[in-house]
């Protein structure tokens, strides 16, 4: 407890011993990308539900905020939470009808919906202002500290919400319902056999996940001012699942590890310019050849 | 009219669909893995018969250079197939089922960009190769001779798929591993060459499906392969996945609602149509149209 609680004080003073904001701009994008594939790795981690359109929960809880705040004046706190709820509530919605389906066939659904979702912001112009998105949104502001357009008080709040993130997700692993999860995504026949209400279980996976999506899309949305819907596309949701499976499946500490590496990395390797992206794809095929477990992955 | 008109450019692009679509269910009947690079594979055929079509030089093209065009693609796939089953997917046939998925994203990332630093990011003409007069079809549909290429094509390789599979010592070799890699090495399959055999003859189809798409379309982009693989990855999943007369009857199927949807309701609502079928088609037959096998687990 006193080694996590020194590493989140380490966390958040980096940005004031390094003031480059260049620097914590790319931090910040990383614990938003920590806080999304912690999300997804409760969904595919934990509840074993191969999830391809995690990106529309994310783009879910962008527009809610956005559209509060646009239309009913919603500050950003009363936002968080609401954007959370409604990304949650679109998880299990969006989940009742594709949880009947499983495996691969489960991946292409939620590719399905993921895509949908994304089309149909695109095309309902006179409510999401379409392929343009919306702009305009406003920057929270907490007493009389205003967050405006620096990096730094949004990456501030974004590792508060992955480290409670996290933190959650290590406890609820441990607790009846996680290792319900883990009994349903190993065997489903048998864990119905011993009481698990599988549905039950996959449905709360779904919505705590899109919870958290719906969180990490309000704080995008704020940071940003702006939503345009080419930001939640298919290769949005591949990437987290990336993070997530690198980190290992099922680790929370896996899927920050992940994440943090999959966001710094093309960064890292901006100085190759225009062959940036070629060594990214082979970093990723090298690192999985070296740990086809993923980092922190123990199977 | 306009009905008749959309049903035939939706079941052109259809086969197309559907030769790319033969790829991943042979590859995932036999490893259940799905290959997520095989999009860009498709997508350099495209390239490759662009580059050959150039060649010939501008509208001199014909149907020698077409074949020509199609060959190489199909050589060029072929090789790249192999390569990249050696490096991403055999070296992690242990690992867990999802860490694949992790090589084929980086793969994607690899081709896509190698083709863009090659060249450029821009949208590539593809140049005309047959004249492009117009055979009247029936009640006012106009069929072109690409059109007729590209159905002669498609039709003609899912025949000779089929027959191989079903008719020859390899393709018996391939059933026998798709059911049981472990049984059918005890009785002296060689399993890693029939997976390499697998993908190169799965990767061959897909470069012939990207230059009969480049030709029809005449302009392609480093970027084509994403959402045309992804296509052609719900046309398999629409058939059943696993199944070849499946993924053929799927491209098809798909293509014919895109063509009604981008005919009928509008064309930027065309891929909501595609997904939200296949969606009601899952839900009421959870393993695809003629899928049959149960798929367990990811």
């Amino acid at each position: 407890m006193m080694k996590k609680g020194a590493l989140l004080l380490l966390l958040l003073a980096l940005p004031l011993v390094d003031s480059n904001s260049y620097h914590t701009e790319i931090l910040s994008t990383a614990a938003l990308y920590a806080l999304l594939a912690l999300g997804l790795n409760i969904i595919v981690g934990y509840a074993g539900l191969l999830h391809l359109g995690y990106a529309a929960f994310f783009a879910v809880g962008a527009y809610s905020y956005a559209l509060l705040n646009l239309h009913f004046g919603w500050p950003f706190w009363a936002g968080l939470p609401a954007a959370g709820l409604i990304a949650g509530l679109a998880a299990v919605l969006l989940g009742l009808p594709a949880i009947r389906v499983r495996g691969d066939y489960l991946a292409i659904v939620t590719l399905g919906f993921g895509e949908i979702v994304r089309v149909v912001v695109t095309n309902l112009d006179q409510w999401t202002g379409g392929p343009n998105g919306l702009m305009g949104i406003a920057h929270p502001a907490f007493g009389p500290v205003r967050f405006g357009v620096e990096a730094r008080p949004y990456y501030w709040l974004l590792v508060l919400l992955a480290a409670a993130t996290a933190w959650a997700c290590v406890r609820l692993r441990r607790s009846r319902i996680g290792l319900a999860w883990v009994a349903v995504r190993e065997d489903e026949l048998a864990a119905g056999c011993l009481g698990v209400d599988a549905l039950r279980m996959k449905l709360l996976a779904l919505s705590l996940g899109g919870w958290v999506a719906g969180l990490a899309g309000c704080v995008f949305a704020a940071k940003q001012g702006t939503v345009t819907p080419d930001t939640f596309d298919f290769i949005q949701s591949v990437m987290i699942l990336a993070m997530v499976i690198l980190g290992g499946l099922g680790s929370a500490a896996g899927a920050v590890c992940g994440a943090v590496l999959l966001s710094v990395a093309p960064e890292l390797l901006r100085e190759f310019s225009t062959y940036r992206m070629l060594l990214f794809g082979l970093v990723m095929i090298g690192l999985m050849r070296v740990r086809p477990q993923g980092l922190f992955g123990s199977r | 009219m306009i009905l008749l008109q959309q049903i035939l450019n939706g079941l052109t692009i259809g086969a197309v669909y559907a030769l790319i679509a033969l790829g991943y269910t042979m590859v995932y009947g036999i490893l259940q893995m799905i290959n997520f690079a095989h999009g860009e594979v498709f997508m350099i055929g495209a390239y490759v018969g662009m580059t050959v079509l150039l060649m010939a030089g501008p509208g001199s093209g014909g149907v020698l250079w077409l074949t020509a065009a199609m060959a190489a693609a199909a050589v060029a796939c072929c090789l790249l197939g192999l390569m990249m089953e050696r490096v991403a997917y055999r070296p992690l046939r242990a690992a867990p089922k999802l860490s694949v998925l992790i090589t084929a994203i980086g793969l994607s990332f690899f081709l896509q960009n190698a083709v863009m630093l090659g060249y450029g990011a821009q949208d590539r003409y593809v140049p005309e190769t047959l004249s492009v007069r117009h055979w009247g079809g029936a009640g006012g549909a106009v069929v072109t001779p690409m059109q007729g290429v590209i159905f002669a094509v498609s039709f003609l390789l899912m025949l000779g798929l089929q027959g191989m599979v079903y008719g020859t010592k390899l393709g018996r070799s391939m059933r026998a591993v798709a059911q049981d890699p472990l049984a059918a090495r005890l009785m002296g399959i060689p399993v890693d060459r029939v997976i390499a055999t697998t993908f190169a003859i799965g990767s061959a189809l897909a470069g012939v499906g990207g230059v009969l798409f480049g030709v029809h379309y005449s302009t392609i982009n480093f970027h084509d392969g994403y959402l045309t693989g992804l296509k052609a990855f719900t046309a398999a999943v629409l058939g059943g996945i696993g199944n070849l007369p499946g993924a053929m009857l799927g491209g098809l199927l798909l293509g014919l609602m895109e063509g009604l949807g981008a005919g009928y309701v509008s064309a930027q609502w065309k891929n909501v149509v595609a997904f939200a079928v296949l969606i009601l088609v899952l839900l009421f037959r959870p393993h695809g149209l003629l899928g049959e096998r149960l798929a367990e687990r990811a």
